[in-house]
């Protein structure tokens, strides 16, 4: 392993993340402007989104100045030393956050000292996988905290929305997460939904569902059809960018499906703001880069 | 849109209205969490708030040659303040509160009470409201409240906003809530 490369892939990584929105994300956004009223305040929301986009990947500046829990998602092939890979991201995310790529943003929750280099116990996060390439394959989504704090999740049956432990009580469960989330996500945003799993890993799989493309479609056929129509639903509840009112008040949908207990019914629904930076490479064993993905 | 410099007396904030954009230039006052809470409960402050704006944000600063320099400058969820807010409008006449999300009844009140407006801007535009602030004139409370929390004073040039809380005690997102919650109860027919 070649510890130079990788902290520099990984440092260009996290800028890349921080400072450069991706092409799906600024076309859902762009294509959400074209469809407001023009001289209505979300046509404007959505203008200076745009704007201050563009502007942040000229000056290499982040995107957001809540730059959010960092969320790594690695894919390494058997045998791969990953105790190591730990210890590099560690190093890179340290190096950002002395760059100004990252704010400040790690907080001892019991005493409130900040956690300078934004390394701390539960950060960043780390997910693994083995696969079958020779090739590691690392995503980056960094979430801020006003979207992360309108999450929901739902047990079902849940009497207040009559929702029973079936599609239409799901549906129920992510338009009342769009609707008590009214534009405090910094709207529009997309909602990432979990059906089944324990509290743990419905929410974490719900978070998983950004790792997708804003265009893509499930490849199960009722769960695509739920994600088509909760999101016409959402638009009709005309909350708006920013909560201001107006046609688009989500960019997507993306809905998945763990196992579950008899016992047990959650929906587990995690809210990502417009400024959704998820980015992605391709390495080498050694930590050359093949390309970047997204 | 309703130009507005630095003083903002009682007289033009009064004026705004629900809905309208305003651009604000001038003296601008970062506050966030731990500043609110100091404020109310008592804490002396050397900055005068009479006639000012308080801008929740907390930027991200770096030093270069002797100078800080913005990178960031985005709005932070106004209604974390909501304990402190009325109070701090109330004893210092604050006049804008610039923020994103608005706030609560109590601040509602406070705001038709004394004279006080609040504008929405556009959460996540960090670079953009960044360019917007032409100096950064200094800070207090950096050391005690740290880089996020500190009390920064800034002199902004066009920054765009949106009145969503004014003076005669409306609220843009009360009316949004309202109106879709209306609309969710037609989805679920």
């Amino acid at each position: 392993m070649r510890q130079d490369f990788w902290e520099k892939n990984l440092l260009e990584l996290v800028r890349r993340t921080s400072t450069d929105l991706p092409g799906d994300v600024e076309l859902g956004l762009r294509q959400a402007w074209k469809k407001e009223r023009r001289g209505s305040l979300a046509s404007w929301v959505l203008s200076e989104i745009l704007e201050s986009v563009e502007l942040s990947r000229r000056n290499s500046e982040p995107i957001c100045q809540d730059t959010g829990t960092l969320l790594f998602y690695f894919r390494v092939p058997v045998g791969f030393d990953t105790n190591a890979i730990v210890a590099r991201t560690r190093s890179a995310i340290s190096k950002a956050t002395r760059q100004g790529y990252l704010r400040q943003n790690t907080l001892d929750a019991v005493s409130g000292a900040p956690f300078e280099t934004n390394v701390a116990p539960g950060s960043p996060v780390f997910h693994f996988q083995q696969g079958a390439r020779k090739t590691v394959d690392v995503r980056l989504i960094m979430k801020g905290g006003g979207c992360e704090n309108v999450g929901q999740q739902y047990s079902l049956p849940d009497a207040r929305l009559d929702a029973g432990r079936d599609l239409e009580g799901v549906r129920r469960c992510v338009l009342d997460a769009a609707l008590e989330a009214q534009g405090k996500g910094c709207a529009p945003g997309v909602l990432g939904v979990c059906i089944g799993g324990d509290r743990a890993t419905g929410m974490e799989h719900s978070k998983e569902q950004f790792l997708r493309r804003l265009r893509d479609k499930s490849p199960v056929l009722s769960l695509d059809r739920l994600e088509r129509r909760t999101f016409r639903d959402a638009q009709r509840l005309e909350i708006g960018p920013m909560g201001l009112g107006g046609r688009t008040t989500l960019l997507g949908v993306k809905i998945g499906m763990l196992s579950r207990l008899p016992a047990s019914y959650f929906v587990s629904v995690a809210y990502m703001c417009w400024a959704y930076r998820r980015r992605g490479a391709v390495l080498g064993p050694e930590g050359g880069l093949h390309r970047w993905i997204y | 849109m309703a130009e507005l410099e630095y003083p903002f007396t009682e007289e033009k904030v009064r004026a705004l209205r629900v809905g309208e954009m305003v651009r604000v230039h001038g003296l601008v006052f970062t506050g966030r969490d731990r500043l609110h809470r100091f404020l109310a409960e008592g804490g002396t402050c050397p900055v005068d708030f009479h006639d000012g704006a308080i801008y929740h944000c907390c930027p991200v600063m770096v030093r270069r040659e002797g100078n800080w320099m913005v990178r960031a400058a985005g709005p932070t969820t106004s209604v974390r303040q909501e304990p402190y807010m009325a109070q701090i409008i109330a004893e210092h006449k604050v006049r804008l509160i610039i923020g994103k999300g608005g706030m609560g009844e109590p601040t509602r009140k406070a705001c038709r009470e004394h004279g006080c407006a609040y504008v929405q801007t556009v959460g996540g535009a960090a670079s953009l409201l960044a360019s917007r602030i032409q100096r950064v004139l200094g800070q207090h409370y950096l050391r005690e409240f740290g880089s996020a929390d500190a009390l920064w004073m800034l002199r902004v040039e066009g920054m765009e906003g949106v009145v969503t809380m004014d003076a005669a005690g409306k609220s843009l997102y009360r009316k949004v809530a309202l109106a879709s919650k209306r609309r969710m109860k037609e989805l679920l027919q």
